[in-house]
């Protein structure tokens, strides 16, 4: 898998999707979130890096409508705005995709697929869902990228971690979101798995989205990001385009820049490891 | 990252097995209740010698149909994740909320009749509301309901009318095109149907209907599966709570006035405890307790098995005190088989 090489016609001019400008969020006297600012345009991939605690999960709420900034300002394709809720968002062409609770698990995948956007045909008493062409079209669209069910009736919860992100990234995409919020897609996944969902993200970017991707995973950021925001206890501490940074500077700041170097003093000065009762000095680093 | 356009390769994933036939019904919610229904029916079938005359057939449907009448909609709530233990009190409120309306009003009785929709309907939505805004979770909800109507069933019954139970309304007009509404029966042969089953029928179609073909049935499911996640996607989750609350109350009405046109006069304290037995009806036709599993077809052969077990007793000439033994004894094993079932239906993990 290589980066892109050939990215789709990007949208440069006039404005963005997507526009946070010094957007701060206190829950009480915590501040949750302070004076932080992204950009997503179409056919970008825009990635939100930070550690546990940064506050990433504060900025998907907002752009997905669950919770209200508190101050700076959030426009939307130009227009200033404070979404009311979920359904608001999605009215507006901003889908989001968590990380643990973007499907229900005991209901079939093709329930899953349209819920709250369920297709209905005939009128008054007698509208009632469409199953042929649900069924139908969750088995193509999967199909699309890649997962073959055999069995569109299978509880969801039956997925393997990656393919339920893909059926919640293809549910996305197939219903016209023009901006896509990931949260960690690629967090609990294997390799191979991570691959395939990093592939599915491309293929979303490719098809005109504006893409905003929440992950502590520089690597996956690095692969098909075109704009880095990372985050440190609430605040912005880097805001970088793809040219103007190297993965291993990326990497370097996420994992804390001088801090890192710092660890790696010390751990260069630990003693060799004296197998027994040797201090457990640099146990948990990869 | 090639992968835009090109239509993936159609790799079949060695991790799925074949679905058989077999694992599919076992995939079935109502299974359990269905092999439990055909064990009790056997049981007494062997045991009760009356049990298979046709006339039997006719008062265990009845008896069945009484808590099936509710068990529906209890169902429906229980798959959408939440209780209602003021369902069984809830049923003699509305009755005596019709006899007393036509009675003080001296109304036509569907005057009462049609005040105590309203007025059940009411309690629903009351519910509803509490449960949605406070967040509390609905089992304290409503056993307040379910305390507060007790109250009020009996307080306002001795207000009103100086006993525990209403003034006979027999001789009213409307009464008795009312009692065919909701009271009647017809027979056919040896066999006397009451009214109530053709209710109870219409019930559990319309669930099933609402349940498995609407978009509202979807919603129930996800609201009882992952409420957050359904959120997520635009469920309208406050709408979808307060709907099931509005449909056990509309059943309550149902019951409430089969209660009063069946016998006249409506006794301020019955209806205590009844709210548990249409949740074990639920449960054991295969709704899962925490919600977003289930079926209204399997609240039907939980009333079924109910219908089967308290007039079974009866004819094989038991002591009627066994009875509520048999329920729990069903109700454990029931919801022991169902856990089992869902086991092995999600096995392919």
């Amino acid at each position: 898998m290589t980066a892109t090489q050939a990215p789709a016609p990007r949208d440069t001019a006039g404005p963005a999707l997507v526009e946070l400008d010094d957007v701060s969020k206190y829950y009480g006297n915590i501040k949750a979130l302070e004076n932080v600012s992204l950009e997503v345009r179409a056919g970008e991939i825009s990635c939100v890096l930070g550690d546990n605690g940064a506050g990433k999960s504060t900025l998907i709420k907002i752009i997905a409508g669950l919770h209200r900034h508190d101050a700076g300002t959030f426009r939307i394709e130009g227009e200033e705005t404070t979404l009311a809720n979920p359904r608001d968002a999605l009215d507006r062409g901003i889908a989001t995709v968590y990380q643990d609770l973007a499907v229900v698990p005991l209901m079939p995948v093709w329930r899953n697929f349209f819920l709250g956007s369920e297709p209905t045909k005939g009128v008054g008493p007698f509208k009632r869902l469409d199953v042929r062409r649900m069924r139908e079209t969750t088995r193509a669209e999967l199909l699309r990228m890649g997962i073959d069910l055999r069995d569109v009736d299978q509880p969801i919860g039956t997925l393997s971690g990656g393919e339920r992100q893909c059926v919640a990234i293809a549910r996305a995409v197939y219903f016209g979101a023009k901006v896509l919020v990931l949260d960690e897609p690629t967090a609990a996944l294997g390799v191979k798995q991570s691959g395939v969902v990093l592939k599915y993200v491309a293929a979303a970017r490719d098809a005109g989205l504006g893409v905003v991707l929440i992950t502590h995973n520089p690597h996956h950021a690095y692969l098909v990001g075109d704009r880095f925001v990372l985050l440190k206890r609430g605040a912005m501490s880097g805001s970088h385009t793809k040219d103007d940074v190297t993965l291993d500077e990326l990497t370097r700041q996420m994992a804390g820049g001088s801090e890192l170097e710092e660890l790696s003093h010390e751990l260069e000065r630990a003693p060799s490891p004296d197998r027994l009762g040797g201090r457990p000095v640099g146990d948990d680093t990869p | 990252m090639t992968a835009t356009g090109q239509p993936a390769a159609p790799h079949t994933d060695e991790r799925l097995l074949r679905t058989s036939p077999l694992r599919k019904l076992l995939g079935r919610p109502e299974l359990g209740s269905v092999v439990g229904a055909a064990a009790v029916f056997l049981f007494f079938a062997i045991v009760a010698d009356s049990f298979l005359q046709a006339s039997s057939l006719g008062t265990v449907l009845y008896a069945a149909s009484t808590i099936g009448i509710m068990a529906a909609p209890v169902a429906l709530l229980m798959i959408g994740g939440e209780f209602d233990l003021s369902a069984g009190v809830m049923v003699t409120s509305s009755a005596l909320i019709s006899s007393m309306f036509s009675y003080q009003m001296t109304a036509n009785v569907w005057v009462g009749v049609f005040v105590s929709l309203l007025v059940t309907l009411g309690f629903g939505a009351f519910n509803g509301f509490m449960l949605t805004r406070t967040k509390l979770p609905s089992f304290i909800i409503t056993l307040g309901t379910f305390l507060m109507l007790t109250g009020l069933n009996l307080g306002f019954t001795k207000l009103i009318s100086g006993t525990v139970s209403t003034r006979t309304i027999g001789n009213m007009e409307g009464f008795e095109s009312a009692r065919k509404v909701f009271a009647s029966y017809l027979t056919i042969g040896d066999v006397e149907l009451k009214v109530t089953i053709l209710w109870w029928a219409a019930l559990v179609a319309l669930a099933t209907w609402i349940l498995i073909r609407t978009r509202f049935g979807n919603w129930i499911f996800a609201v009882g599966g992952e409420a957050d996640a359904a959120r997520a996607v635009g469920v309208p989750v406050v709408r979808t709570r307060i709907g099931l609350y509005l449909g056990v109350a509309f059943a309550a009405w149902v019951s409430g006035q089969h209660l009063l046109f069946s016998y006249d006069v409506v006794q301020s304290g019955e209806g205590v405890g009844n709210e548990l037995i249409y949740i074990i009806a639920a449960v054991i036709g295969g709704c899962l307790i925490t919600g977003g599993y289930g079926s209204a077809i399997g609240s039907a052969v939980g009333a079924i098995i109910f219908g089967m077990t308290s007039k079974g007793i009866v004819y094989a000439e038991w002591n009627p005190d066994w009875f509520k033994f048999f329920l729990g004894a069903m109700l454990l094993l029931a919801t022991l088989l169902n856990a089992w079932v869902r086991k092995r239906a999600e096995a392919t993990k």
